[in-house]
């Protein structure tokens, strides 16, 4: 019993760096109907931005602050020197493109730092408290429900209450109408891009220190998982990627714990699999609204 | 002409290589009603689209208040006071009916005008006011066609172009659209281009008609003159 209640809290802090992972390609995906296939690679050059910058400072807070503006940076310069500009009569066209900067950039990165393996520190401990005998969640695991969760509580905010959130729903789901209403339906998209990668910026920044460490390709595996969550809960859907991630994660928790490391990958695709069948749209999509 | 609304001069457009439109003569003035008349693919729904620029000009001028449109971006001219309800309605499914009209006012600089507007179209139409909540897709046609058209005027538009509102919808509700249409011009001053199929209901309210075949304009009247015409009612507008 102790394991699974470990299990499942492991599960649950996990998920939610995947659920803003998958937050981060859900934006993207509303906004211009592309999956962003770069996003690993774009939070990987901010947790390195942030790594040069806590070495050389010696502040960790200053390097994550400076990985949510480089990301933001990144989403800007991404969409409006490279994507603007592709032809999105196919939605092929966007993936090839996006695949492309993932070379470039690991790359790049690689060249740069390296392609060791860097130790990235936490903030905080990650021992877990233990209650009755049974490990729950480390100080970490709090810092990481607590930003994800300010993450959620800010986005949602930002598109149900505001009226930029309002130009951006409006923007992404009729461009046309929305130009002719005064919406600049192009800096709406830039703007999407911005916030997407910031959030992908931040869930690398949680991810990279509980992995292996700080390499090119660091989030690449994440990025599987959290596509899964994102498509699990419906490409549409910001509260799909949120429960796709918890369940993701969870599911990942208990077969790594229960089966084997090795297998979890495939109950990820497995699961993929069985949504799919089930539920062809993600399992909170709502796209039967809009055909075209 | 002097004191022209919109002036259209020697307009031609289109998607690809060959034209939809040819050399396009038109001209609104304040407060007047011209209604743009034609067959399915006579290119009435590409000259609005022209006019408002989301369709581009290969030549001529489109001319507002005497000054030339061209290099005006299309999220700039409803600040121009033009407003453009495009066929189809455009009203944003997945947004409610309060959200869309928002959405018609957030350029604007005067908030509290802004708000007033909105409280008007809501008193305009009361189902939508019952309906605030509701989704753009669980509207129905003629609520939709409502919608889109307030959502218009909450910019307080000097030019409407309207494309095809009563498309699909019963004749009552086509009738009460085209009476508010004409109650708009007299309290407001508001002009319109007219594009629609419906040629009885658009020459009933209309103070011009501009017959428009294969995309060139084949016949400009008065609308009490073309209500009248039976040969011309014949050859292009098949009634």
């Amino acid at each position: 019993m102790s394991e699974f209640i470990y299990l499942t809290f492991d599960g649950l802090s996990r998920g939610l760096v995947y659920a803003a992972f998958a937050l981060a390609l859900v934006l993207i995906w509303r906004a211009a109907r592309i999956v962003n296939f770069a996003q690993g690679a774009m939070a990987v050059a901010a947790v390195y931005v942030a790594y040069s910058v806590t070495n050389a400072t010696g502040s960790y807070w200053l390097g994550f602050a400076v990985a949510l503006l480089a990301g933001l940076a990144l989403g800007v310069t991404v969409e409006r020197v490279v994507m603007r500009f592709v032809d999105h009569s196919s939605p092929l066209n966007g993936v090839v493109v996006a695949l492309g900067l993932v070379l470039i950039l690991q790359g790049t990165l690689g060249i740069i730092y390296g392609n060791e393996y860097l130790p990235v520190e936490t903030p905080f401990s990650r021992d877990a408290f233990e209650v009755g005998g049974v490990a729950l969640l480390s100080r970490y695991d709090l810092f990481v429900i607590a930003a994800v969760g300010t993450v959620v509580v800010i986005l949602t905010l930002l598109f149900t209450r505001t009226a930029i959130g309002l130009r951006m729903r409006a923007a992404a789901f009729a461009p046309d109408v929305s130009r002719l209403l005064g919406v600049s339906v192009g800096g709406m998209l830039t703007l999407g891009w911005a916030l997407a990668a910031a959030v992908g910026s931040l869930a690398g920044m949680l991810v990279v220190p509980t992995e292996l460490g700080l390499h090119p390709t660091a989030m690449d595996v994440v990025f599987i998982s959290a596509f899964a969550a994102a498509v699990v809960g419906g490409l549409d859907s910001p509260i799909g990627a949120v429960v796709g991630g918890l369940v993701v994660g969870v599911l990942l928790s208990y077969v790594s714990g229960y089966i084997d490391v090795t297998v979890a990958p495939m109950a990820v695709l497995a699961l993929l699999v069985v949504v799919l069948l089930g539920k062809p749209g993600g399992l909170f999509s709502s796209s039967k609204a809009r055909v075209a | 002409m002097s004191g022209a609304l919109l002036q259209v001069e020697g307009l031609t457009a289109g998607y690809g290589a060959a034209p939809v439109l040819h050399d396009v003569d038109l001209t609104v003035q304040p407060g007047e009603i011209v209604a743009v008349l034609g067959a399915n693919g006579a290119g009435k729904t590409t000259l609005l689209r022209t006019l408002s620029g989301l369709v581009r000009s290969s030549r001529g001028r489109v001319l507002l208040d005497g000054t030339d449109l061209a290099g005006t971006k299309v999220e700039h001219l409803v600040r121009r006071g033009i407003a453009h309800v495009p066929e189809g309605r455009g009203v944003v499914t997945e947004l409610t009916v309060d959200e869309n009209l928002r959405l018609g006012g957030l350029w604007r600089r005067d908030r509290a005008d802004a708000k007033k507007a909105l409280d008007e179209v809501y008193e305009l139409f009361p189902p939508l006011a019952q309906r605030r909540t509701f989704a753009g897709h669980q509207l129905s046609g003629g609520e939709r066609q409502m919608l889109a058209l307030g959502r218009a005027l909450i910019g307080r538009p000097r030019l409407l172009l309207l494309d095809e509102p009563s498309l699909g919808l019963a004749p009552k509700v086509t009738r009460h659209i085209m009476t508010l249409l004409r109650d708009l011009r007299e309290r407001t001053g508001l002009a319109v281009l007219l594009v629609e199929q419906n040629v009885r209901s658009a020459l009933s309210i209309a103070d011009e008609g501009v017959v428009l075949s294969l995309g060139r304009v084949v016949v400009r009247n008065k609308a009490s003159v073309l209500r009248d015409d039976a040969d011309l009612r014949h050859a292009y507008l098949g009634f």
